[in-house]
């Protein structure tokens, strides 16, 4: 370390650093030498501040500006400007996400965007709290770990307005399970390893915890080799009228949970760069260890101090460590904050006081307690076997002030943390040329709709969903595999409140394979899909939850694909009137192999009124009809079906949003009216596949007649039968309320078949010929053949 | 005694987390159930205060070591001796998941003769291997020793779920078919793993989910007072928890873990009716 640069100070764990005089090479070796990541602007401005203060900075200090300014914890991007031709945009955040739920001004919208999760209302005073988070760079470095830090994270989060975890989605993307061991660049992990890991860390957390993992998704892509996605989510229930969130002057930090050791050092700067070949024996520290017994038990104590009103806010302890906790909490409330760094319990000895201040060791939270609850509230750490410890008091002053060993060792001004430079970046967009691909249509299609079936996307991930237990607390109504055969339903649905009828159900809508054409259709085509998937299990008012897993921003072409993914986040909700309650977006994903394919992950938490209306995806009774809801387009850019024929192609499906609003208005009132036997949401693999899979799903077979389901401009039995064009169900009635739901949904559909006795599905073709004809054991054995052991196969 | 005079102590420890359901469960029925963390009992001291302990599933202490051990050890050391009497008494004790475990590394289960010091038998990683949540066919084998299958017909095929990763049941191989004998003998096997059609597994997967020995998902002991069980009956309680009630007309109000809960309650209320 370059003496000239830093001088130890004060006691001997804290530097100072030797910033008014530094000249700009210089300020480059500290901002390497100490891993801040600023940038040059940044460096200066950091520069300006001190010298105005008459002073050198500790490292600490240092080190808590790079914290709080970081990508992950400011989120730089989504808040700062964007130069899009002659068009400037002044945070992505506010002009599309906010701005769509401020619009939409659902009054059951409790809190929006401020907390750590969204809330809104429920039912018997209760509301929804919901938050999805990514933990995608640590998954890379180490599966096992980077996963169940994620979900131990996503938890707290949820602890973090005081509500109680209920249940836990995943949705995950890796790379070919087959992927050619000879191709990985030194540094990727082969995407068999990470997907093992990864599913074992998710299970091991949620089931550890007791928490329920009901709704997700697997997804491959080869991006996702180098840059696996890993998305974390948490549903949690709280009574409305506990939620506080009003901390003052003089009172408590108090520090709850596990102590603090050297793990999860500068994962938030880690979580905001670029992975490369070095990031295993670099960053390996910066991932954490998790203990989901521990949060268990902070879990349970922090239910209590609820339930006895003993706190007056609470926040968890995530990314940045105690730095951002906080900082962010003092900032909230106005005032300022004082911690004695001594008093946080260690795991061992040794740590540098910057250390202690920036760790990100798990199972942590963070209580603001008025001066007269305090014993209370760690008497009832005590009973569960947890510490808690009051490290500090909010003050007056609007300064950062921390202390070790009875000196001042940071002392600066809480304006300076949360006024990073604004940041402007370029981005432009680039239409990427595509060809829409010419291949003559097959004869007989059974064998592409089997192989569609075993396509990885599509195909069962039973194997994975039963190593997650979505059964505990016995409120799992609607479960994420259905019945003996396991076919899969659309949504989870909990029925969480003991005397409500009412449920919640939970979905999720990704399509990255269509961002390869176009952003804008990708990320309007997952908001529908999450949305359709809701519905078709009975699921009404709508909140959504929006997580980005993008390359690196600076990149002007990535940025543009950023910029018309949220462009139609605002317009799709809007019209939908679904708001935004919570988001999350994680940049950077970039390896040696390149950038990862832009991800939206939509997630939809809607509202079941009577689950008893509640509907399952298989088929219920021979003799009932078969309506396809919605139009059929020749949509196949970006489909399973173009992928299994080696393309991409170019006609990605669109949205026509507002007559897809008329439709699930009225396929709702169908529900209610309770005459929806079974249905199902067309989505990878279209027609061909929803069909099979509500079939296999319950034993009894389907005949249909590809003549006469709607459709513009199809005429090849293919298309009609894979093409993944949006807002579309199949649904099943019995004949004799054919006339109620043709008063409520003929307008926008047609009955194409029927439910048969006999296992096999049989589909016409528009020359009237038979084009698949195969019985539902094939059909079920391919689904579950490709990523299942073979003992499940019988 | 009327059910509403019926407490349970759902017994609780960092990780255990079915206790909320377990205790809903009873209380569905007319009992009083409280669930208690064990510093709490053992500050008091008050376990004979309870009518049946209840040992809920979960991952007591997080299952280092081995499956419910830790948890076992910590019971046996602070609280052996209300133990003994509880168990002297022929009061109640239920072991759902990691409580069948539990009872199991206690010495409680099988108990072949009497409180054992050591553990006599195993509830080990499953074959196939690794966690399974699922819902199984379950043959009830008892003949009427044991107190918490009464209401359920021996030969009576009923539906739970199992959600573990360790819930073989294994004997030491030289042992295995005397105390086979014996359990059988003594009317201790209670369920076992069938198809739907109610034939037992015959240790075939996935009609057998675990690999559990002669497909055993829950013993008594010899007096039928104490009862463990891999599946979880509090997650079939109630209609809208079974897995297949959207696909069947027929609406029940309850599902079939409502009856090992009633049947141990009827025991009681029985009992002190005589």
């Amino acid at each position: 370390m370059n003496s000239n640069l830093f001088t130890q100070c004060m006691n001997s764990q804290v530097l100072e650093v030797n910033l008014s005089t530094a000249t700009p090479e210089q300020l480059t070796e500290i901002n390497n030498e100490l891993a801040l990541g600023f940038s040059t602007d940044e460096l200066a401005t950091i520069q300006d501040y001190f010298k105005k203060e008459n002073r050198n900075p500790t490292d600490i200090e240092l080190q808590t500006i790079s914290q709080s300014w970081s990508e992950h914890c400011y989120h730089k991007t989504f808040k700062g400007k964007i130069k899009l031709n002659d068009k400037e945009i002044t945070s992505l955040f506010k002009t599309y996400l906010v701005k769509a739920t401020k619009e939409i001004n659902a009054p059951w919208c409790f809190s929006v965007f401020e907390d750590n999760a969204g809330i809104v209302k429920f039912d018997k005073g209760y509301g929804i709290a919901a938050k999805v988070e990514t933990h995608n760079h640590p998954s890379a470095v180490e599966p096992f770990g980077g996963a169940a830090t994620g979900v131990g994270g996503v938890i707290r989060d949820i602890l973090g307005v005081w509500a109680d975890p209920i249940a836990c989605t995943d949705v995950l993307g890796f790379g070919p399970l087959d992927y050619d061991h000879n191709k990985l660049p030194v540094g990727v992990k082969h995407p068999k390893y990470i997907y093992r890991g990864v599913t074992a860390g998710i299970s091991a957390y949620g089931n550890n915890m007791g928490i329920p993992t009901v709704n997700g998704a697997i997804y491959f892509d080869d991006s996702y080799t180098g840059n696996v996605v890993v998305y974390c989510g948490c549903i949690g229930l709280l009574p409305l009228n506990k939620y506080v969130c009003n901390g003052k002057v003089g009172d408590y930090i108090v520090l709850a949970g596990g102590k603090t050791g050297r793990d999860g050092i500068h994962g938030v700067t880690f979580a905001s760069a670029e992975l490369t070949e070095k990031s295993e024996e670099i960053s390996r520290s910066a991932v954490q260890i998790a203990d989901p017994i521990e949060e268990e038990k902070v879990k349970r104590a922090i239910i209590e101090v609820r339930d006895r009103q003993l706190g007056s806010a609470i926040t968890d302890i995530g990314g940045g460590g105690l730095s951002s906790a906080v900082g962010e909490t003092a900032e909230r409330f106005g005032c300022g904050v004082e911690v004695n760094l001594e008093k946080v319990p260690l795991k061992y000895q040794g740590l540098a006081p910057w250390e202690i201040y920036l760790s990100e060791s798990q199972e942590r939270m963070l209580l603001i307690v008025p001066p007269g609850n305090l014993e209370q509230v760690i008497s009832i750490f005590e009973k569960e076997d947890v510490l808690a410890t009051a490290i500090g008091q909010l003050i007056v002053q609007r300064r950062l002030r921390l202390k070790y060993k009875d000196e001042l060792i940071s002392d600066i001004d809480m304006e300076i943390l949360f006024n990073p430079c604004e940041s402007t970046k370029n981005a432009i967009i680039v239409i990427p040329e595509l060809m829409e691909p010419e291949f003559p249509e097959p004869v007989n299609l059974t064998d592409s709709l089997l192989q569609l079936l075993a396509a990885p996307n599509i195909a069962s991930k039973e194997a994975v969903i039963r190593t997650y237990d979505h059964e505990v607390k016995g409120n799992t109504l609607l479960k994420p595999l259905q019945g003996d055969y396991a076919g899969p339903n659309d949504a989870a649905v909990l029925k969480p409140v003991d005397d409500s009828i009412k449920g919640i159900a939970i979905s999720c809508g990704m399509n990255p394979n269509y961002g390869k054409i176009d952003t804008y259709w990708m990320a309007a085509s997952a908001i529908d899909e999450a949305i359709r998937n809701n519905i078709a299990v009975g699921g009404r008012r709508i909140a959504l939850l929006d997580n980005f897993t993008w390359g690196n921003p600076e990149k002007a072409e990535r940025l543009g694909s950023l910029v018309r993914a949220c462009e139609a986040c605002y317009d799709i909700a809007t019209t939908f009137r679904t708001p935004f309650i919570s988001g999350k977006d994680s940049l950077y994903n970039e390896s040696p192999m390149g950038a990862v394919t832009p991800t939206l992950l939509i997630t939809a938490v809607g509202i079941v009124p009577d689950i008893n209306k509640t509907v399952s995806v298989d088929l219920k009774e021979p003799g009932n009809i078969l309506y396809i809801i919605g139009e059929t387009y020749p949509e196949l850019g970006g489909s399973e079906y173009y992928r299994l024929n080696g393309y991409i192609g170019n006609s990605v499906p669109k949205l026509h949003a507002i007559r897809a609003r008329k439709i699930y208005y009225n396929l709702t009132k169908a529900m209610r009216e309770g005459i929806i036997k079974s249905c199902h949401d067309l989505s990878e693999g279209g027609l061909g596949v929803a069909a099979a899979e509500m079939a296999f799903a319950s034993g009894f077979g389907l005949e249909l007649d590809l003549q006469k389901v709607p459709a513009k401009d199809v005429s090849r039995n293919d298309f009609l039968l894979f093409s993944e064009s949006n807002s579309r169900f199949l649904i099943e009635i019995a004949s004799q309320d054919k006339k109620l739901f043709e008063k409520l949904l003929g307008k926008y559909s047609a009955q194409i078949g029927r439910v048969t006795k006999e296992a096999k599905l049989n589909i016409t073709g528009l020359n009237g010929k038979t084009v698949v004809d195969v019985p539902l054991d094939d059909l079920r054995q391919s689904w579950k053949q490709t990523l299942n052991p073979k003992e499940e196969l019988q | 005694m009327n059910a509403d005079d019926i407490k349970v102590c759902i017994l609780r420890v960092g990780g255990t987390n079915c206790d909320a359901e377990t205790k809903r469960a009873f209380t569905e029925l007319g009992a009083q159930a409280e669930v208690i963390q064990i510093s709490d009992m053992i500050k008091l001291r008050n376990l004979l205060d309870y009518n049946i302990l209840v040992l809920p599933g979960g991952f007591s202490y997080g299952d280092y070591v081995r499956s419910g051990v830790i948890f076992a050890r910590h019971l046996s050391a602070q609280l052996g001796k209300e133990i003994q009497s509880f168990v002297d008494e022929g009061r109640p004790i239920l072991g759902i998941c990691n409580g069948f475990q539990i009872l199991v590394e206690y010495g409680l289960l099988p108990s072949l003769d009497g409180v054992s010091e050591y553990a006599q038998a195993a509830l080990t990683t499953n074959e196939p291997s690794g966690f399974k949540c699922k819902w199984v066919y379950l043959k009830q084998e008892n003949h009427g020793k044991c107190a918490f299958t009464t209401a359920i017909p021996t030969g009576k095929t009923i539906q739970l779920p199992i959600a573990h990763g360790e819930g073989r049941l294994l004997f030491p191989k030289e042992k295995e078919d005397a105390i086979l004998e014996r359990l059988i003998d003594e009317d201790m096997i209670v369920l076992r793993y069938c198809n739907n059609n109610g034939e037992v597994a015959e240790g075939k997967y996935p009609a057998n989910p675990n690999g559990s020995f002669y497909d055993i998902a829950g013993i008594c002991n010899k007096e039928g007072n104490i009862f463990g069980l891999m599946p979880h009956p509090e997650r079939a309680m109630y209609w809208w928890q079974l897995p297949n009630w959207t696909s069947t007309n027929q609406k029940f109000q309850y599902g079939d873990g409502k009856l090992i809960f009633q049947s141990i309650i009827n025991t009681l209320t029985k009992k002190s009716s005589r």
